[in-house]
């Protein structure tokens, strides 16, 4: 079966998110034009159910817009958000509400997630409130020191009455992730889950994010900077640059055989735990350009080691990779 | 190979209010002129501490409790502190994860290199400080035009080339680089350690190169220190280390890394348990109670270091030659 025959949980098209940048008084004055960061410009991608799929790319190349996109926590500039086959692009927040509990969100700071006056019990069972999901009091309690226990929180007991400045950051995290998956949701949306812990902390939630995946039937948006971290867990992986997905597919297929400049740039320079495989590859000359004036054609040209005059002028559509028609690349040359 | 800095059984305390926390807990090791040694381990394990006691900037409640540091053969901790504050920044000179809080946000880069050389160095002129520092940033790939730029107009990985460069442009012998890449993303870090290397080639610097990340240690350190709980659990040239490992918490460590090639499989380890609080940590070796191979020794008395082979050492009782 390949992925097209798949119902996609998640289905978006030609999503835009342009943020309007503050005017100088000069500006106004001289009546120039109002400016703005596109910070997500013209991205297709599916999510098929029970699957993860990676969001790699730098700093600022728009995947945290994009994953809040997804949850609608921000209104779309153009373009449409299905999920589970409902148009939810301009749904009013009323109408999001039923949706809100299937798809959940795990930031990056578990600190900053968690309110520091709640513990740990409250924090969970404040969900299951707001979404009438346990019967009485008992119902609650059990529920909440079930998925405690779940997430490695055990025993259960020792944690429900804590509160976030008492447990690790690891453990803050694992709170957060039973936070979300009390809910049983169907989406969970990880932006940089693991990116704040400690490398053996990282592998332990990194585990944990897969088993609970499998337990619970999950679909992950797995937003990462960290493309050996994705190759853990993601099923398939796009790779976004300036607000755009510049290659996407499953990922051994990208790892294996990047078509995209970027993307080979980018698997180049991840070092590898091992001295005997140090990088041999150049690097691409520059630094990403501003999101606010992204250069015309092919937005990597001025970075790109192999750009032609078509890449100045003409920007590249995603198309399937020969022999791979899963693997999307958005290129001139390949 | 020409011995830099020898550290010998150096503490440094952190007076809390619950008791006393030997962040850097009796730490010996040879820091040789012209080599990058990576010193890795899990947070709160004591490697920025020993950074900062290097350069003898420990700040309180923190302070040195005992050791010697012998720097070109003088102990830096018998030195009056008007000549340790000449010798900082001159021959010794820090880089931190976050260079906006070593560069004053109001003054222009340019200013910042020129004052910085002009402390150190009096009789240079503003001119030709300055012309110095043009010559410098040009080499680290920056134009020399953003001389007169401000700090926050700098991407990151600028700033932190500058701060490599102010170290350079007083021909500094040692750079103390804590974490320097950790919010670069990584094709600037690659940069930025490609520029490392090539620096250290040219200037034949010496650098101690702290990090969690361990794939940046492997890509560029020529030694390994690994720090446990305020101790040395293992040192040695990066091969040995990554692949004779002899300290278990190294191997598990290690194995907990994950790696971008497809042939490295999708299993990683995963080591139980979180470091000990340094206030009251266990008895005998500090890593006994996550150790997979612990014996009952290791629950009584401190090992001793070993010299497994000539330059790779570790403190664990599997080495001990008589306990075996
Ligand atoms: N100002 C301080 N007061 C008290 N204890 C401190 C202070 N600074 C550090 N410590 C303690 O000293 C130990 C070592 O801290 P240090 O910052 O050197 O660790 P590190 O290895 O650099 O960690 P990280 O990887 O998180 O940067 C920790 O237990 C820490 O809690
Ligand atoms: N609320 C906002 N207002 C203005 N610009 C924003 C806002 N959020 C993000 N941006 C900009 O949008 C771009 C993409 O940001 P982001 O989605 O956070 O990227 P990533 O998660 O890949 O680092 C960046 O240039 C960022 O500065
Ligand atoms: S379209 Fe042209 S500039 Fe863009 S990545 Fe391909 S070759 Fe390079
Ligand atoms: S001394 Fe014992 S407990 Fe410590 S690392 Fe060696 S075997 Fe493990
Ligand atoms: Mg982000
Ligand atoms: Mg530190």
């Amino acid at each position: 079966m390949t992925t097209n025959d798949r119902q996609s949980l998640v289905s978006v098209r030609n999503l835009k998110k342009y943020f309007p940048v503050g005017q100088g008084l000069l500006d106004k004055l001289f009546n120039r034009e109002a400016l703005a960061v596109r910070a997500v410009d013209g991205v297709d991608f599916d999510i098929y159910p029970g699957e993860t799929l990676g969001l790699a790319g730098e700093s600022g190349s728009g995947k945290t817009t994009t994953g809040r996109l997804v949850l609608r926590l921000l209104e779309p500039t153009d373009g449409t958000i299905l999920f589970a086959g409902q148009d939810i692009t301009h749904l009013p927040e009323s109408d999001l509400r039923p949706l809100r509990r299937r798809m959940q969100p795990i930031f990056q700071d578990p600190t900053a997630s968690l309110n520091p006056r709640m513990t740990i019990g409250q924090a969970i069972a404040h969900g299951l409130r707001i979404h009438h999901l346990a019967e009485n009091a008992a119902d609650e309690r059990r529920q909440v020191l079930d998925i405690l226990a779940k997430v490695g929180l055990t025993p259960p007991e020792q944690f429900i009455d804590k509160y976030p400045h008492q447990l690790s950051g690891g453990q803050r995290q694992r709170a957060v992730i039973a936070r979300a998956l009390v809910l049983r949701p169907d989406l969970v949306v990880a932006d940089e889950p693991i990116a704040m812990a400690d490398v053996s902390v990282r592998a332990v939630l990194l585990q944990l994010m897969r088993d609970l995946q499998k337990e619970f039937g999950l679909t992950y948006l797995f937003i990462t900077h960290d493309l050996a971290t994705a190759k853990y867990i993601c099923d398939r992986i796009a790779v976004m640059y300036l607000g755009q997905i510049v290659e996407i597919g499953p990922l051994p297929q990208v790892y294996s055989n990047p078509r995209h400049p970027y993307t080979q740039a980018l698997l180049a320079a991840v070092p590898v735990p091992d001295p005997d495989a140090r990088r041999t590859q150049p690097l691409p000359k520059g630094e990403i350009p501003s999101p606010i004036h992204p250069p015309a054609g092919c937005r990597f040209h001025p970075r790109c080691p192999i750009a032609e005059d078509v890449c100045r002028r003409e920007p590249p559509p995603l198309h399937p990779v020969e022999g791979e028609p899963e693997h999307l690349v958005a290129c001139h040359l390949r | 190979m020409e011995p830099l800095l020898q550290v010998e059984n150096l503490t440094v305390t952190y007076e809390t209010r619950q008791g006393p926390v030997h962040a850097v807990d009796d730490v010996s090791f040879t820091l040789y002129r012209g080599e990058i040694l990576g010193l890795v381990g899990e947070s709160g394990c004591g490697k920025s501490t020993l950074g900062m006691a290097l350069l003898r900037m420990v700040r309180p409640p923190g302070h040195i409790t005992s050791g010697k540091m012998l720097f070109l053969g003088r102990d830096l901790l018998r030195l009056p502190e008007e000549e340790m504050r000449k010798l900082r920044g001159r021959h010794i000179s820090m880089v931190f994860q976050d260079p906006m809080t070593s560069l004053n946000p109001l003054q222009r880069i340019g200013d910042h290199i020129v004052e910085t050389i002009r402390t150190h160095e009096p009789q240079v002129s503003k001119q030709e400080a300055w012309d110095r520092a043009a010559q410098l940033i040009q080499r680290l790939g920056i134009s020399p035009d953003r001389l007169k730029d401000y700090p926050h107009q700098l991407s990151g990985g600028m700033r932190q080339r500058i701060m490599i460069g102010i170290g350079l442009a007083l021909n500094a012998d040692l750079i103390i680089a804590d974490e320097p890449t950790t919010s670069l993303d990584v094709i600037v870090e690659a940069q930025f350690l490609d520029l490392l290397r090539e620096l250290r080639d040219e200037f034949n610097l010496t650098m101690v190169l702290i990090t969690h990340n361990i794939g940046v240690v492997a890509e560029l350190a020529d030694r390994v220190a690994v720090m446990y709980a305020g101790r040395m659990a293992e040192i040695g040239a990066v091969r040995d280390v990554f692949h004779e490992t002899l300290h278990p918490y190294t191997k598990g460590l290690l194995a907990s890394v994950p790696s971008i090639r497809l042939e490295d499989g999708l299993e990683l380890e995963t080591l139980s348990g979180a470091p000990p609080s340094l206030l009251d940590p266990p008895p005998g070796c500090r890593f006994h109670p996550r150790c997979p191979q612990a014996k009952p020794v290791c629950r009584e008395a401190v090992p001793a270091w070993q010299e497994v082979k000539p330059g790779h050492g570790t403190a664990c009782w599997l080495y001990d030659e008589e306990e075996a």
